[in-house]
């Protein structure tokens, strides 16, 4: 069980919430408390958009542990508009073939149980290509 | 139905201090369907009258949880307030995933909501919802709150073979209940009529529900829904002529339509709301994702008659009409229709997978 690690980062990773630099307007995510542009200090929270395009992608048959009820899962780096690249799984992908520099949305999902289905639920974003708005 | 004078059963409308309304709405449902057939072909040779077309199914990853959330998004985005204005999140399901941790605090994290905020869980099978936003007409009526978010939502549990199958569904809405001279819908009137009636219910640790077949029509749907709605009506001095759209608990095709009949709406009434042959019976979810295929459409000065019905039993029944402001947040987010258009049809052996009825250990 890891507890204390899942709830200190809670808010990161329920909702893409990382910093902003008020030196260089820089946007940091993960947040790390030092702009790794200026160096400067950076602790203002700043909410991404949870928009983005797919930079890359694979996808896992073998999972590590924790992860062997959701394969195959595709995992992708994702270009955030505000220019970080996260790591993340993407989500709701059907049938649909994906393509580099598809734009997908962040969604907040399951990602795994801690431990054993006794251990708390992790939730965490993932993303989806952009629904289509008929 | 016990016989008060008129006076009398005018008092039986919940009445707040002051007017609220709904300030902004969202739903969701999941992207994968089963179809009814696919049920009826594993377990009766194909052979059984199907009860809707197909029902929505949620991915491996979502639950309670992850639909409320966005489902929440999409209502503050319609809102457009900020989420730490809200001082309330309910959230009512009987599928909560936990069976001791909130969910709602789960959801105000995940929306930036917290910490100066009420959150809580409800629990009244498919009328969990609908008491929620009563809770939230309250809280916002009397002034303690200007915004409460209110959400019904579940993953139904159907056992497999039973009549429940064919439309135990996933999905719903949430609402952001506001003051009223910021809503684009204002709640007019609410009421609501319960009794101990055991229609339907699940014991501690068992996982799928029991249903006392025959029984949950007449005594436990028809009877609550007519009074609550025949109440609300009465008391209010409205007829079904004066309401544009209604939409009542749909946990099959048959049901609403006929209570629907009984109390004098038309099939254009309940048309709009009516959601159950595509997605299922979203059990908590249920008459309010009806209410967002309404609101998607509805235009200023329309009234609409919303009654759900729990199992255990009651119903709440609401009457709103439509204001101007519709038109400007109704764009804000995506329509309910987005949603239900948005499938995936499956077999039953993937459903089997996704709803986790396979022993891997």
């Amino acid at each position: 069980m890891e507890i204390p690690r899942h709830w200190r980062i809670r808010q990161q990773r329920y909702a893409l919430v990382g910093e902003v630099c008020p030196h260089c307007n820089a946007k940091l995510f993960p947040p790390r408390d030092i702009c790794p542009q200026c160096g400067e200090d950076a602790r203002t929270p700043y909410q991404f958009s949870g928009k983005g395009e797919i930079y890359s992608y694979t996808t896992i048959y073998e999972p590590p542990a924790g992860f062997e009820e959701y394969t195959p899962y595709t995992v992708a780096l994702v270009k955030l508009e505000e220019g970080p690249v996260v790591t993340a799984q993407l989500t709701d992908l059907g049938e649909q073939p994906l393509e580099i520099g598809m734009p997908v949305e962040m969604v907040t999902r399951k990602i795994r149980s801690d431990s054993d289905e006794r251990g708390m639920i992790i939730y965490g974003y993932k993303f989806r290509p952009v629904l289509s708005r008929q | 139905m016990t016989t008060l004078d008129k006076r009398q059963s005018e008092n039986l409308l919940l009445k707040p201090l002051r007017q609220v309304g709904i300030s902004g709405y969202g739903a969701y449902v999941p992207q994968y369907r089963l179809p009814a057939s696919e049920v009826a072909r594993v377990w009766m040779g194909g052979k059984a009258a199907l009860p809707i077309k197909e029902k929505s199914v949620p991915g491996l990853d979502e639950d309670v949880a992850t639909m409320s959330i966005e489902a929440s998004r999409n209502a503050l985005a319609r809102a457009g307030i900020h989420p730490q204005q809200l001082r309330a999140i309910w959230v009512g399901s009987e599928s909560h995933p936990y069976a001791v941790k909130p969910t709602s605090t789960i959801v105000a994290e995940t929306l930036g909501a917290t910490p100066n905020i009420q959150a809580g869980d409800w629990e009244f099978a498919c009328k969990a919802g609908t008491e929620a936003i009563v809770a939230a007409i309250g809280f916002v009526g009397s002034g303690m709150a200007d915004y409460a978010l209110a959400i019904g939502m579940d993953t139904a549990q159907g056992r497999p073979g039973d009549a429940l199958e064919y439309t135990a569904g996933a999905g719903g809405a949430a609402f952001i209940i506001g003051p009223a001279e910021d809503s684009l819908a204002v709640i007019e009137h609410s009421y609501s009529f319960v009794t101990d009636t055991p229609d339907f219910f699940r014991r501690q640790y068992q996982k799928y529900p029991e249903h006392a077949q025959r029984f949950t029509g007449d005594p436990a749907y028809f009877k609550h829904i007519i009074n609550a709605a025949q109440t609300l009506l009465n008391a209010s001095h409205t007829t079904p002529k004066d309401y544009r759209y209604a939409v009542f608990h749909q946990p099959n095709l048959k049901f609403p339509q006929k209570v629907a009949a009984q109390l004098g709406f038309t099939k254009e009434q309940i048309g709009p709301g009516l959601l159950v042959g595509n997605i299922g019976n979203t059990y908590a979810g249920s008459a309010i994702i009806g209410l967002t295929a309404i609101l998607d459409i509805a235009e200023e000065g329309d009234r609409i008659l919303v009654v759900s019905f729990g199992s255990g039993a009651g119903s709440d029944a609401f009457s709103l009409v439509v204001t101007d402001k519709i038109n400007k947040r109704r764009d804000l987010a995506r329509p309910t229709r987005d949603y239900i258009n948005r499938r995936i049809p499956i077999d039953y052996a993937t459903y089997v997978r996704l709803r986790g009825k396979l022993v891997m250990k």
